[in-house]
């Protein structure tokens, strides 16, 4: 075994690990977790075998196989931003209409206190 | 029902303008309808300062932007039923004496949204990066809507109901002047654009700075198109 394959595997598995942990401690939701765990088990499979990648390259006409590597690494890493960004937009517009929610809430409900405190006042 | 029984809200955005807000409270006095200041998480005593005047008050727990700001507004003005809102800014630009121009035309039922216009004859200068971006906008807008707005980034507004309805539903966070104009055209209510008269600013300075003008332009740029690819959002008579 070189040191190429015992640094990834290393890497790969110490990601896995904190994925678990962030979970365990509550700071990941499990949706995204599995996301991350997938990817850490992806790659730990892709240390282990080499011959995985060679074949998946070579299969498509990449004669240089990390290259396919850095190809689907990139492209996958751009879907997950543009999934971040949807997610970000509707929390951001229900973060907005809650705030105004609140904002109307508080309104009625001042109206309302300053309403009832009138009435209990004794006739002058 | 008669037209002395109509229910009108002015809604006056505020951020951090307390130091304009008496001036454009007395400067409504003669408004004949309800005051509402909602403060976007104003740092400063907007809202205390606006209470003492005697004005509705509803404070945004943080800042929203202008869209949400008068979004509020005419989330409340659709609860509460009024048959139109005014928008007057809180920075003082606005004036009072010419609120019957951009109410005029909702009050008859000629108008959905009056958009109060410095450019039409009657109006008066504005700076030349404004005039551009004015232009830009004012090119698209009639070809996205086929409406001719000749100063199409105005606050000075005045909403139907139909318009406080739409509005209350979407409304853009960000620079939505220029947005809603297609959003109401392209949902087939009638926009009218009047001429009016302002004053420059009593205090503070404009949202829209030199260095975020060119966003700006982009993303009303960008909201407008994808707005137009959306098809017609009718909406409902119910």
């Amino acid at each position: 075994m070189d040191w190429t394959k015992i640094v990834s595997l290393a890497l790969s598995t110490g990601i896995f690990a904190f994925v678990i942990w962030l979970v365990r401690e509550r700071r990941l939701r499990e949706k995204y977790a599995l996301l991350w765990l997938s990817t850490s088990l992806f790659i730990i499979l892709l240390t282990v075998s080499r011959r995985i990648l060679e074949v998946a390259a070579l299969s498509i006409g990449i004669f240089y196989p990390p290259s396919l590597l850095f190809l689907v690494g990139v492209l996958f890493l751009l879907m997950v931003s543009i999934g971040h960004s949807v997610t970000l937009s509707r929390l951001s517009e229900s973060n907005h209409n809650l705030a105004q929610e609140v904002a109307l809430l508080r309104k009625q409900l001042e109206d309302e206190t300053a309403k009832r405190e009138q009435g209990c006042k004794p006739a002058p | 029902m008669q037209r002395g029984d109509m229910k009108i809200l002015a809604i006056i955005p505020a951020y951090n303008e307390a130091d304009n807000l008496r001036a454009v409270i007395g400067d409504l006095r003669s408004f004949g309808g309800d005051l509402l200041v909602v403060n976007d998480g104003s740092t400063d005593q907007t809202a205390a300062v606006a209470k003492s005047l005697g004005a509705h008050v509803i404070s945004h727990p943080f800042n929203l932007g202008i869209g949400g700001t008068v979004q509020t507004g005419l989330k409340f003005a659709h609860e509460h039923d009024y048959d139109f809102a005014i928008q007057f800014d809180g920075d003082g630009q606005h004036r009072g004496d010419q609120i019957f121009k951009i109410v005029d035309l909702v009050k008859r039922g000629e108008a959905d949204l009056v958009i109060g216009s410095r450019t039409l004859p009657g109006g008066y200068k504005m700076g030349i990066t404004r005039w551009f971006g004015s232009r830009i906008f004012h090119c698209l807008i009639r070809f996205l809507s086929g409406q001719t707005i000749e100063d199409p980034t105005s606050g000075f507004r005045c909403y139907g109901k139909r318009t406080i309805r739409l509005f209350s539903r979407y409304y853009t966070d960000d620079y939505p002047e220029v947005e809603s104009i297609i959003t109401a055209a392209r949902s087939g209510l009638r926009v009218v654009e009047v001429p009016v008269l302002m004053r420059g600013r009593l205090s503070g300075n404009s949202s829209i700075t030199r260095r975020k003008s060119a966003y700006y332009m982009l993303k009303v740029t960008l909201a407008m198109v994808v707005d137009a690819m959306r098809g017609r959002q009718l909406i409902g008579e119910s």
